[in-house]
């Protein structure tokens, strides 16, 4: 059977759709997909709103295609299937001296995904966003395949980027691995404080990777402590990964009950010793920490839960402040919470970065959670800071066009590209993306 | 000592699996099934993963006049021949029972068509003394059932097969490895009703790896396959014919 009727949702499990989803295996049965029109197309739908989903349409699953085609160990660039996982290209690559430019906190995402959101990671201060790695994506449009560059088809290439597969069904990309020592990662962990030592500890950190893991849930004097972990990649003999685990149900929704968070919170700060420590770790470790539980957004319940996560520019870190103050004080916030701070790297239109600080914050779903988050989400757009189309499940069209001043360039460049508006999701529909203003 | 292994099937996505498997071992992979254009992709990406050598040969079970040109090509490699088979093919038993014609297409991608190859194959890795085939099966060969009876008995009859073979080739120090999968999340069984349980062509691909370096005889994977189809099978017949499951 081609087309399989199911119900889906985001990684967040709040937004849902029910449609019609192919997963071809080759390239010919995709092609046997598209006969009728373009169909958008998803990865591992680890966006937690609904980038992925296309409520009473169809959606093309394409994680099966997933194939390493090419790589040339002059350049370090690897031709690979849109399917493909991030996570397995590092696994694949890092014991030959080689790991992606940019990866995002899951390895699960899909090379389509990381295009399709132009994600960033815990280098961005160093490196830039995913697309930026990328020199060529090969994009089947209504009229056939294209290769698209970001020299000779630049204006399309950044609608691409970060283009939330509006311009066209990603079938493969060309990426630029970079050199690195091996697949272990020393890492560096110290506590911080509080909200201002964090700050200047992310503005002098010159570490190669860098993560800030926040306590949402200090307040007073202790608002903002946290964790900073540092990492540079190294070669060596480490334990490998413990077997994968997995969460066998829904969890009752008072297992992230406030009081919970906080004696977690606590507990998880003081797992570093007050003088810091440096850890060896396999870098999957390092990268994609929550990878290790299978299917860990069951542990919110079946009510799902949000990720508020924004950008500001570095001297709106004040306004930062303040949202924090509000989440510490909601009592609302969940153990996963992180501060990073950001380069000026972007590759397209309607690419999340800009130099400044990011907040990153999962609140269980509920009235109270959505109430708070909409209220971030005005004090982001306040403090010249955008959202992030791979988390927000939320926002509202208003908004976004303020936070993103090239949104029209890549509405015109996605009108010529899917005239028929073929390739709209409920994302692009919610936040009237593609709606000529 | 040098591997190669043949995998015939393989854009099957449980072979997809297994032959990135083998690749990762360093070992050479041929890769014989019909659509060349997608196994070329494949090759590359086990070339990536670590294999001596992928290479991709047409193979059609129901196209014997080819098999020799494997076999030989086969043969040019040094070491070890292995041999995994996930050709198969079940069409709806309902479209067999309007169309019996349909019956030898099955049974020839299923069974016959598989078998012959590996006895064209066997006589080879007993000159060699050694070398294992991996005959994907399924549950569905443990007993006839209203629902794919036809499948079930090629199945049947592929897995005696195998029993015979293995028998065979032991006395050379060859191997023989008979897997009954059980629900699979190929796109065989993507949207088909009734399905639980279902497992990853990786987590297949992981137990038939296993089972190759542990000289395992008879494999259900999942596991619990066993245990199920243990009761399917002791359910009396009296009974069992006015069932459906």
């Amino acid at each position: 059977m081609t087309w399989k009727s199911t119900t889906y949702s985001g990684w967040g499990r709040v937004l849902k759709a029910t449609g019609d989803i192919a997963r071809p295996e080759r390239q010919s049965s995709l092609e046997a997909c598209l006969t009728d029109g373009l169909v958008p197309a998803c990865g591992m739908r680890r966006s937690y709103g609904d980038a992925a989903l296309n409520n009473a349409g169809r959606l093309i699953d394409m994680t099966r295609l997933d194939r390493m085609l090419d790589f040339d160990p002059e350049s370090g660039i690897l031709e690979v299937e849109a399917g493909a996982r991030i996570g397995e290209i590092a696994a694949i690559f890092a014991p030959l001296g080689w790991l992606p430019a940019v990866m995002p906190g899951t390895g699960l995402a899909t090379v389509g995904g990381c295009i399709a959101q132009d994600v960033h990671g815990k280098n961005h201060h160093h490196m830039g966003s995913f697309c930026q790695h990328v020199t060529t994506i090969k994009l089947r449009q209504a009229k056939g395949v294209t290769s698209v560059t970001p020299d000779k088809t630049s204006t399309l290439f950044r609608a691409t980027a970060g283009g939330l597969g509006q311009t066209g069904v990603i079938l493969s990309a060309k990426l630029r691995l970079i050199p690195c020592k091996g697949d272990v990662m020393v890492v560096t962990e110290r506590r911080i404080d509080g909200w201002e030592g964090f700050l200047s500890h992310l503005d002098q950190s010159t570490a190669t990777y860098s993560v800030g893991w926040i306590d949402a849930t200090a307040t007073g004097t202790a608002l903002g402590r946290g964790i900073l972990e540092e990492g540079e990649t190294g070669a060596g003999l480490v334990p490998k990964r413990v077997k994968m685990r997995k969460v066998p149900l829904d969890a009752p929704s008072f297992a992230l009950s406030a009081p919970v968070v906080r004696a977690f919170n606590g507990a998880y700060f003081r797992r570093v010793p007050a003088s810091g420590r440096t850890v060896v770790k396999p870098i999957s470790d390092f990268f994609f920490p929550l990878d290790k539980i299978h299917d860990w957004n069951r542990l919110y319940g079946k009510r799902g839960f949000h990720q508020f996560q924004c950008v500001v520019p570095l001297a709106s870190a004040p306004a930062l402040r303040s949202m924090l103050d509000a989440i510490a004080a909601s009592g609302l916030a969940s153990p996963l919470a992180v501060l990073k701070r950001m380069g000026p790297g972007r590759a397209g239109y309607l690419s999340f970065p800009m130099e400044g600080y990011t907040l990153a914050v999962d609140f269980p779903n509920g009235e109270a959670a959505r109430t708070l988050i909409s209220r971030l989400e005005g004090m982001a757009v306040a403090a010249g800071g955008r959202l992030y189309f791979a988390k927000d499940s939320l926002a509202h069209g208003a908004d976004v066009a303020a936070m993103y001043p090239d949104l029209n360039i890549w509405r015109n460049i996605c009108a010529k590209a899917d005239p028929e508006h073929r390739l709209m999701t409920d994302m692009v529909r919610r936040l009237s993306l593609r709606s000529m203003a | 000592m040098s591997e190669t292994w043949i995998i015939l099937g393989a854009t099957s996505s449980m072979a997809r699996a297994f032959a990135r498997k083998v690749a990762s071992t360093g070992a050479a992979v041929l890769l014989a099934g019909r659509d060349t254009d997608d196994l070329a992709h494949l090759a590359l990406d086990c070339t990536l993963r670590g294999a001596r050598l992928s290479e991709v040969l047409g193979f059609d079970a129901r196209q014997p006049d080819g098999f020799a040109a494997l076999i030989a090509r086969l043969d040019n490699e040094p070491g070890t021949l292995n041999a995994a088979v996930f050709v198969g093919s079940m069409p709806a038993q309902a479209e067999i029972d309007a169309n019996p014609a349909l019956i030898d297409g099955t049974v020839t991608d299923s069974f016959t068509g598989p078998a012959h190859f590996l006895q064209l194959l066997a006589p080879l890795q007993e000159a060699r003394k050694g070398g294992t085939v991996v005959g994907v099966g399924s549950v569905a060969g443990d007993r006839g059932r209203i629902g794919n009876y036809v499948y079930g008995a090629a199945k049947a009859g592929f897995h005696t097969y195998l029993s015979g073979l293995r028998n065979r080739l032991t006395r050379a120090g060859g191997h023989v490895v008979t897997v009954k999968p059980g629900f699979v999340d190929t796109s065989m069984t993507w949207g088909l009703p009734g399905m639980f349980l279902v497992a990853t062509p990786e987590a297949v691909a992981n137990d038939l790896w296993k089972a190759v370096t542990k000289r395992r005889n008879v494999i259900y994977t999942p596991f619990f396959w066993r245990y199920i189809m243990l009761i399917i099978q002791h359910i009396p017949e009296c009974i069992f014919k006015k069932m459906k499951i």
